[in-house]
């Protein structure tokens, strides 16, 4: 199969990659290559098949709602790139209207 | 103490602990000494935490003159792959995304191997979030098969598995996805599992596919795999697909032999290297010698495991990875504005393999292309459990190579990507269905003198008649302490 370069640009902008010229090119090829091994189960009759997302069985697991010790503000930004009064500092998210 | 207190298992310097013959201080200045002179040429640390393990050892001491051992296993020291999060030691999955990161928290594993008394001994090297089947994709750098220092040692846990391999420590933990215990102990000839989904908690593992990552212990005999994770086994109320039964007890009849045990032999894999197959086919015939009755199974979906697993995996992947946005914690790059910032950390603090496979899952999982890829893959995995529940209908394990061939060179998978996944093809469907398995030395290929691996794979919860097997082939293949089964550096 081939993957065009609007599909991998598409695919880096939905995974948030600031890709490189080359390592778009290569990406065309190699998930191609990886693709084409994954056709074969294109072939396969897996009508009526459950798909199985998890290998054991789940249920939802809950617990009491009590309040436990968390975090405390400064450790949990301790490993922040850039914090301001005791929050996570981020360039600007919302345009100037 | 002598000089090869470095080979001894756990186990046996459990017993002479206990016996007041060695200190765990003794121990650990041996361990130490066995790095300095051996780790930069293996490579298998990212960060060795001498300082930690001389005052955990004494601490050990200190506890066991007080009558207040806290195991069996108090003062015999563990690494951990770095992808086990470490309250206080830098953990960075081999990512230059998390270079720095201290986390303010330990993983349940490394808590419960504390708890026990295991004195840390560094943060191990891997491929950068376990992707990868060579430890090549470290960030930082590989590291090399102590067998032969031009071969990789497996992955994605080749640091852990190295290190317990040229004698730099008893035992380590490591994670399988794929494969990535089990073919790096199969590659550097010794002892790896891959215990049952759910029966050991991810909780502080930094995730790669969470319906398939689970840790597992690396070591060089079966007795000491099955004690570390003992150790660390059972309920976890921090990770919610922690199954809550008791684990069953994995040390008592160990030795118990497997007379009259059914194994099934998989038709379908058979190793591309001759002499890997001839040793495999040499411990088939052991286990039969061994009292077990041996019969073809047919798994025939299993041939469609790597394409299921390379789908899923990513997919899960993309978006477990999704959490690295430059913001909490992690690299950042700078952007003029939250996205364009977000997209420049994670190009510059992922490696290749790690986009590649956000990409092949971001693809997978896109739309248009979910049914065909992502939806199909995961009726893939339900055909592999049900072939699995088929054949354990007539057998109690099954058996098959860990691996197609022995070690492979630095570089030779490098550049194709699909070869090095080909790597795993006997290793993944495990972890797809979800059941334990095991891979234990077959001995040493004579074509390259390199270890072979033999899986042993069995029912879900059934680790005791796993070890049991592994036990009675080890006890009686004699590879495991001898000469033979350590390499020369």
């Amino acid at each position: 199969m081939t993957i065009d370069r609007a599909a991998v640009d598409h695919v880096a902008r939905l995974a948030r990659l600031d890709l490189s010229e080359e390592e778009r090119e290569r990406m065309q090829v190699e998930l191609a290559a990886i693709l084409d091994h994954a056709e074969k189960i294109q072939a396969l009759d897996l009508d009526g098949i459950e798909p199985t997302s998890h290998a054991i069985p789940l249920r939802n697991v809950m617990r009491p709602d009590e309040v436990t010790p968390s975090l405390p503000q400064e450790v949990a930004l301790a490993n922040a790139p850039e914090t301001e009064d005791g929050r996570f500092r981020v360039p600007r998210i919302i345009e100037d209207s | 103490m002598s000089e090869d207190t470095i080979w001894k298992s756990a186990t046996q310097l459990a017993r002479e602990l206990d016996a007041g013959e060695v200190s765990a201080t003794d121990i650990a200045e041996h361990l130490i000494v066995r790095a300095d002179a051996t780790d930069d040429k293996i490579k298998a640390y990212l960060n060795r935490t001498d300082d930690r393990l001389r005052a955990d050892a004494a601490a050990s001491d200190e506890r066991r003159a007080a009558g207040e051992a806290r195991s069996r296993y108090d003062g015999v020291p563990v690494g951990y792959k770095d992808i086990f999060v470490t309250r206080g030691v830098t953990s960075t999955a081999a990512s230059r995304i998390l270079e720095s990161w201290v986390p303010p928290y330990d993983a349940t594993v490394v808590s419960r191997c504390t708890e026990g008394g295991l004195p840390m001994t560094g943060k191990t090297n891997l491929d950068e979030f376990a992707m990868g089947s060579s430890t090549e994709n470290s960030g930082f750098f590989p590291s090399r098969n102590p067998w032969d220092l031009d071969k990789v040692p497996g992955g994605s846990s080749g640091g852990s598995a190295a290190a317990v391999a040229a004698g730099l420590v008893p035992w380590a933990w490591g994670t399988d996805t794929g494969g990535s215990v089990r073919q790096p102990a199969s590659l550097s000839g010794i002892v790896g599992v891959n215990p049952t989904y759910g029966s050991i908690s991810r909780y502080g593992l930094i995730a790669f596919a969470s319906s398939l990552d689970r840790p597992g212990p690396l070591a060089r005999t079966v007795e000491d795999a099955a004690a570390l994770l003992q150790m660390a086994a059972g309920h976890d109320p921090l990770d919610s697909t922690s199954i809550p039964d008791e684990y069953p007890n994995l040390l008592d009849g160990i030795d118990g032999g497997i007379e009259g045990l059914r194994i099934g032999i998989v038709k379908e894999f058979v190793p591309t290297q001759e002499g890997v197959r001839q040793k495999i086919d040499e411990a088939y015939a052991r286990l039969e010698k061994l009292g077990a009755s041996l019969q073809e199974v047919s798994l025939p979906s299993f041939e469609h495991g790597i394409s299921a697993y390379y789908l899923i995996a990513p997919a899960e992947a993309s978006s477990n990875l999704a959490r690295y946005d430059g913001v909490r914690y992690g690299r950042r790059a700078p952007g003029a504005d939250i996205v364009a910032m977000t997209a420049s950390s994670r190009d510059e603090g992922f490696g290749a393999e790690v986009k590649r496979r956000i990409m092949l899952g971001t693809y997978a999982l896109s739309a248009g292309y979910y049914d065909a890829y992502y939806g199909k893959a995961q009726k893939v995995r339900t055909l592999i459990i049900q072939d699995l529940a088929r054949a354990y209908a007539d057998v109690d394990l099954i058996a098959c190579p860990t691996t197609p061939t022995t070690a492979f060179a630095l570089g030779e998978k490098t550049s194709d990507p699909l070869a090095m996944y080909l790597n795993d093809i006997f290793t993944v469907p495990v972890n797809l269905a979800g059941n334990a398995a095991i891979s234990i030395p077959a001995g040493l290929a004579p074509e390259d003198g390199l270890p072979v691996g033999l899986q042993i794979v069995a029912k879900s919860l059934d680790e005791p008649t796993m070890f049991r097997a592994a036990y009675a082939f080890e006890q009686d293949l004699g590879f495991a302490g001898s000469p033979e089964g350590r390499p020369e550096l």
